[in-house]
């Protein structure tokens, strides 16, 4: 089994502050691998570091996807712009047509094949500050759909999304790691994780434990975790772990 | 009676006529970048903006007189400054754009006024900061005409990353995109057009012939296009109107001109058709799906 995306020694940190310390992992190509973790465990920082999005990277992170599609936390989007589904959606082919060049019939094409593979036809020119989150989900996720990436990182999918809309959700994610695609998501329900996703990374700002979800996240883990991540300390003084890269 | 007062001042002067056509090039550019300054949540930064624009309007004055050339190239100077400090400001510190917009424009009123009121008279004071449509002239309609059309066409070529940049700017900068590059470029076509708009209404009037009919036209549409093709017309005709009332009472163009929009503004507020007053009240029947 081979790695997608490997971390090395990673430590992201705002102001100083660790938000992700010393975390080595792997996460393996063509799976779905779920990141779970408390609030301000580091798991939305992680992905943008994967991104490279991150303010401040120490370690290094070993990625052989070639394509990264990302999905952001709703909260990240102006949602009352005035722009219609469709062009919302085309925007996944920007690899392909940049900030300037006109879209092609391909591009069109495949929009609205996406929209209708989230089961939004007939929604094309409606402009998205009407729609619900459920349904703005669907959006995002034909977006991604056109993105065509052999890595797909999906920052809470789920949050506040009714069962209907997750389960159709999970039908195209399932289509991507069918397709040999890699799968990485921030999800809190972890009965949902058990269920869906056979690899999990537990973080708490440092990593707890990665690899089969069944083990990882046992109740002494998820124990553990919680711990972790409620020690925070304002005051602490500079890190001085040795940099397990040399070792 | 009537031809006198609606035409004959246009007839008879050539600085109202043109005064008129640099309002109807104002109001086509100016109308666009005040939809993207709504979208963007930033008329209250582009008001900063043009406030800031006063110390480089006020230098160019010190050294060339009452010169359009030289207080419309400090003024940009000054405005562009503003912009890039209190972005840089806010990149470096903890403090919020807004609040860095606001401390730069407040700096930079203060200084303006004080090199103003080291040579000038009240006079031309007021005539900087409220406008003086006597003084446009062959020069001051070529500044408004290229400015407009720069920002038209600047506008279409940088569209496409500029709405992203507004609504998510994250997928921009996923892309590989530096979505901050157009910012900039956006902020540097809204400069150009308060300057474009200060000789006519000055410097702290010049937004409000590219904010107020916008903001209206926000009650009548919903898209960007949409809006820009509601807010030009009504941008003119305040323009018109205000410029044929001012030369009539003897009073500062820019004032007259801003009060105009703002009736377009307050009857959009009233009457518009998306949640406006009217809509509020009005209780149509709900549909049934």
């Amino acid at each position: 089994m081979s790695a997608a995306l490997r971390l090395v020694d990673l430590t992201v940190s705002y102001d100083r502050h660790p938000a992700v310390h010393h975390v080595s992992a792997e996460i393996p190509a063509a799976e779905m691998t779920a990141i779970v973790g408390p609030n301000g465990a580091g798991k939305s920082t992680l992905l943008k570091a994967l991104l490279g999005l991150a303010p401040h990277i120490e370690g290094r992170i070993e990625c052989s996807a070639k394509r990264i599609a990302y999905l952001p936390q709703q909260a990240e989007i102006d949602r009352s712009f005035p722009i219609s589904v469709f062009d919302t959606v085309l925007l996944g082919r920007w690899t392909r047509f940049g900030g300037f060049a006109a879209a092609g019939h391909a591009d069109i094409h495949d929009a609205q094949h996406a929209i209708e593979a989230v089961g939004l036809a007939g929604f094309e020119r409606r402009p998205i500050d009407t729609l619900s989150v459920g349904q703005f989900q669907r959006v995002l996720f034909a977006r991604l759909l056109l993105q065509d990436a052999d890595l797909v990182l999906l920052d809470e999918p789920f949050a506040a999304i009714d069962s209907k809309t997750v389960a159709d959700l999970m039908v195209v994610i399932r289509r991507w790691q069918a397709e040999k695609r890699t799968v990485v998501a921030v999800l809190h329900d972890l009965d949902q994780v058990r269920r869906d996703f056979p690899n999990s990374l537990l973080l708490a700002r440092e990593l707890v434990d990665s690899g089969p979800t069944l083990r990882v996240l046992s109740a002494e883990n998820l124990l553990r975790a919680r711990a972790m991540a409620e020690a925070w300390d304002e005051h602490a003084g500079a890190c001085e772990a040795p940099m397990r890269l040399s070792a | 009676m009537l031809y006198e007062y609606l035409f004959q001042p246009f007839v008879e002067f050539g600085f109202m006529r043109r005064a008129l056509v640099a309002s109807l090039a104002l109001a086509v550019g100016g109308s666009a970048i005040g939809v993207f300054l709504i979208l963007r949540r930033m008329s209250l930064m582009g008001d900063a903006l043009a406030h800031a624009l006063l110390p480089g309007a006020a230098l160019g004055f010190l050294l060339g007189g009452l010169s359009l050339p030289a207080m419309s190239l400090g003024g940009f100077l000054a405005g562009i400054a503003t912009a890039l400090a209190s972005g840089v400001i806010a990149r470096f510190s903890n403090m919020r754009e807004d609040a860095s917009f606001a401390a730069a424009y407040l700096t930079a009123m203060a200084l303006g006024v004080l090199i103003v009121s080291l040579r000038g008279s009240a006079v031309d004071l007021m005539n900087i900061l409220f406008g003086a449509i006597l003084a446009v002239d062959d020069m001051a309609l070529f500044l408004v005409v290229s400015t407009a059309t720069l920002t038209l066409v600047g506008l279409a070529a940088i569209y496409r990353p500029l709405v992203v940049e507004c609504f998510n700017p994250g997928f921009l900068a996923a892309m590989g995109v530096r979505g901050s590059l157009y910012h900039y470029l956006f902020l540097g076509l809204a400069v150009l057009n308060m300057v474009a708009g200060f000789q006519a209404l000055g410097t702290l009037m010049a937004l409000g012939i590219v904010l107020l009919p916008a903001v209206a036209a926000s009650f009548w549409a919903r898209e960007v296009w949409s809006m820009t093709l509601i807010a030009a017309p009504m941008a003119f005709a305040s323009a018109a109107v205000g410029l044929l009332v001012s030369f009539h009472a003897g009073l500062p163009s820019g004032p007259v001109i801003v009060l105009f929009a703002s009736l377009f503004f307050l009857g959009s507020l009233l009457l518009g058709s998306r949640s406006s007053v009217r809509t509020r009240l009005s209780r149509p029947v709900h549909l049934r799906g």
